[in-house]
């Protein structure tokens, strides 16, 4: 079994009456992925906080690479580096100029050679000697993250580190994440993308509320919401009508000619299934295995808080 | 890879960012050392004739244009110092082990930095406008010492007030008292000529006795109850400012 890079126990925060984190437990090993998801206001950002040791907690253990965060602030901070939510880069400075700040503070030998290297890697030569201010939101991303990588830190935050940004820049995002990841660092990354997190992570836990409402891999978060079915389409409505004949257990839907009909997703039901409808002769133009994505585990995990807010809202009206 | 942190060498850090984010704000320098001029020409063209302080007013007014000089230059530094809070740069600088005086000692060294150049210009224009001090080379290291003294006293209290400020916006307004202040002091014109309040106001407020420093100094006749005054303003002023910004920096980390 790996080391934990990063373990965490009973964490709790509160601001006035207002609970941010309400006993929080994980443990994340070394050289692995933990994505932290919740939506807006779940506490992300005052876990990232806590751990990166902007902010104290009321009550808890947090230890970084083995260094507990309140006793041994400084060798935490020593082991870490932070991506917040807003690319923080200094936009009076180029993006050299940036890169070597960093080199400087972190005194790192030959800063030089290290800032060309990564110039290069995070492909901000061409604009190396602009100002950061003039920077595209993707290339700020960019310059942010490999401020961070200055130093080698053992373990990196993400705290929506795509956020806002298009398409291609999240997938260019993603490969260094990965290859951050392979050259043995740990990564902790928040996000609000679903696919990211199921792109990108070993591990999830779902905050919602100051709680951990669910932890696992995301095969197992999936799996822990029933529902994988088969979806067919037909032609008219008379297949529709026969088809549903046949297969009573499923639900149809007339406006968009389809049937789902539950299955485990399995060759065997499925081969069976389609029998049924041969030995009928009926044809269906489509079909598909629709398995729960994270979505939907998102919106079944995290339902009760959207529709609870508003109504104490209304009540306090 | 790396060594031991000083606090000195992040110092030295930091302000090397501070001075390259100055040189490329043509607005911060415009304030820090042309406006000053501008106000200096008009007082010494415009109502400078109309005055009579017994003496050529170029004479007179040279030392209250140079703390003037020095107060314009602190909008600058607050909204600096405000930016660099709310942005997100701060916190990168926050999770490394850097030291946490050198984020706002560098804005101090920056700050009194400006207000030389800025009394520079002020004293070579003065100069060039028929400005004739009697002050000795010795005269001159103590007008040094009380602009880099104030400087570093009012850099310390504008630290503290871009620290306390929400928005950016308002870390400028915040130090627009400070650079009210030397109108409402012996700067321009004798206090005893002033109204009624604003004649006690001028007469106790900081800046008179540190102007009357300067202004005695430069006519090579120092007063050691201004001087008293004037050093013991500057470092209360840059105590209160120090314990402020540290409380405040600490209370937004």
């Amino acid at each position: 079994m790996r080391s934990s890079a990063i373990a965490v126990s009973g964490l709790r925060k509160a601001y006035g009456d207002k609970v941010v984190l309400d006993g929080i437990d994980f443990d994340v090993a070394a050289g692995s992925i933990f994505s932290l998801l919740g939506p807006n206001g779940a506490g992300k950002t005052t876990t990232v906080n806590v751990l990166t040791t902007l902010l104290k907690a009321d009550a808890g253990t947090v230890s970084i690479a083995g260094h507990d965060v309140v006793s041994a602030t400084r060798q935490v901070r020593a082991a870490i580096g932070v991506t917040g939510q807003f690319a923080a880069v200094d936009e009076l400075l180029s993006g050299r100029e940036n890169l070597q700040l960093m080199a400087d503070l972190k005194r790192v030998r030959s800063g030089d050679q290290l800032v060309t290297r990564l110039l290069e890697r995070f492909d901000l030569v061409e604009s190396a000697d602009k100002l950061a201010a003039t920077y595209s939101g993707g290339m700020r991303r960019k310059l942010d993250l490999a401020m961070t990588l200055v130093g080698n830190p053992q373990i990196i935050f993400l705290d929506e580190p795509t956020t806002g940004l298009d398409p291609r820049s999240r997938r260019t995002m993603w490969g260094i994440v990965r290859e951050l990841v392979a050259e043995g660092t740990t990564i902790f990354l928040t996000t609000q993308y679903l696919e990211e997190a199921d792109q990108l992570a070993d591990r999830i836990a779902v905050l919602n509320q100051g709680r951990l409402v669910a932890q696992g891999t995301p095969e197992e978060l999936k799996r822990q919401i029933p529902g994988t079915h088969i979806r067919f389409r037909f032609a008219d409505v008379y297949e529709l009508d026969a088809a549903a004949r046949v297969l009573a257990e499923a639900t149809r839907d007339d406006e968009e000619l389809t049937l789902r009909v539950p299955s485990d997703g399995e060759t065997r039901s499925l081969r069976a299934l389609l029998d049924r409808l041969d030995t009928h002769t009926i044809d269906a133009q489509e079909f598909s295995v629709h398995r729960p994505d994270l979505d939907d585990v998102f919106l079944a995990l995290t339902d009760h808080t959207s529709t609870e807010h508003p109504s104490k809202e209304a009540i306090a009206q | 890879m790396s060594t031991v942190s000083t606090p000195l060498a992040d110092s030295s850090i930091m302000l090397r960012r501070n001075l390259k984010h100055n040189v490329r704000n043509p607005v911060t320098m415009f304030n820090a050392v042309l406006f000053p001029i501008v106000i200096m020409l008009m007082f010494v063209k415009v109502f400078g004739g109309a005055f009579s302080v017994g003496d050529a007013y170029i004479d007179y007014v040279t030392p209250g244009l140079l703390v003037m000089a020095i107060s314009y230059g602190l909008g600058a530094t607050a909204t600096a110092v405000n930016s660099d809070m709310t942005k997100g740069v701060i916190n990168r600088f926050k999770v490394m082990d850097v030291s946490r005086g050198a984020m706002l000692t560098g804005h101090v060294v920056i700050t009194t930095v400006r207000s030389l150049v800025g009394c520079a210009a002020i004293i070579g224009v003065a100069f060039a406008m028929g400005f004739d001090p009697a002050a000795s080379a010795v005269d001159w290291l103590g007008v040094l010492g009380v602009i880099v003294l104030l400087s570093f006293a009012a850099g310390w209290l504008t630290v503290a007030m871009g620290l306390a400020a929400k928005t950016a916006e308002s870390a400028g307004m915040a130090a627009v008292p400070l650079i009210m202040l030397p109108f409402l002091s012996s700067a321009f014109v004798p206090a005893d000529t002033m109204g009624a309040g604003v004649r006690q106001f001028a007469e106790y407020q900081p800046f008179t006795p540190i102007i009357e420093t300067l202004r005695g100094l430069l006519a090579g006749t120092p007063s050691s109850g201004d001087a008293i005054a004037a050093v013991a303003w500057c470092l209360g002023l840059a105590l209160l400012g120090y314990v402020w910004s540290v409380s405040t920096f600490k209370k937004r980390a």
